[in-house]
């Protein structure tokens, strides 16, 4: 399926991009994270510390289990600091 | 019940008698306004000051308005609120500038006091923005403090 990757805060400086269309096989956030690592040098070091990233799918914050049918956008931040 | 995310500022005493204009039956109105600091944490060293060079605010369009949506929404069914407003720049802003507003309205006190500290509790942690800050000691993301996450929490143990 295609899905659209959103990175913002420093996971999108370290990344070099701030969304990026890809066809995965991934059925949860966990196995898209081992995918996007394994693409290159820079995803594998924004990736390497789950515990700074958060994740939203479809606009709404879930975790590495959440599962990806049907879904179209998944994004990778840091923790939020609004207000 | 509103909810903005803009780019230019607001005038917090407009929003604020805009909010119970034509009503008599507000008897507490609670607001905070959120302005950026001109001196900043050194991020290697914290109990050094440094003045901050630059200020940018980012988030994440397509689910930011929701987000805050949904905070003001868990604010109106915890507390019996008349009014609410969320007003929340993004875009690089200046030392002194507002960056966000939050106001809470209802009969009494004690439930506008305590759903503007909710709001502004849920804003820090669950709001999609994200600081960086630039001075001397070059750019750097702020992170996210442990004692945000703490003040959230009390939320849930509150129930």
């Amino acid at each position: 399926m295609t899905l659209d990757v959103l990175y913002f805060a420093w996971l999108r400086e370290r990344i070099g991009e701030a969304r990026e269309r890809l066809e995965t096989g991934a059925g949860t956030v966990g196995e898209l994270v081992e995918e996007l690592r394994a693409r290159d040098e820079r995803h594998a070091l924004a990736f390497s510390d789950m515990g700074a990233v958060r994740v939203a799918v479809d606009q709404e914050l879930a975790d590495l289990e959440a599962p990806l049918a049907g879904v179209l956008e998944v994004a990778f931040f840091p923790p939020m600091t609004g207000g | 019940m509103s909810v903005r995310v803009q780019r230019e500022d607001f005038d917090p005493g407009a929003e604020l008698a805009a909010l119970t204009r034509g009503r008599t039956d507000v008897g507490a109105l609670v607001s905070f306004t959120g302005l950026v600091r001109a001196s900043v944490a050194d991020p290697a060293e914290p109990g050094r000051a440094l003045a901050l060079e630059a200020f940018e605010l980012e988030h994440y369009p397509s689910m930011t308005g929701r987000a805050l949506e949904a905070i003001e929404a868990e604010a109106c069914a915890r507390w019996p609120l008349q009014a609410s407003l969320i007003v929340h720049r993004f875009g690089p802003l200046a030392p002194g500038e507002r960056i966000m507003m939050i106001a809470t309205a209802s009969p009494h006190r004690q439930a506008a006091f305590a759903a503007a500290e909710f709001l502004m509790d849920y804003l820090k942690s669950r709001a999609p923005f994200w600081k960086k800050e630039t001075t001397s000691a070059g750019s750097h993301w702020v992170d996210a403090r442990e004692a945000d996450a703490a003040a959230l929490e009390r939320w849930s143990r509150e129930g």
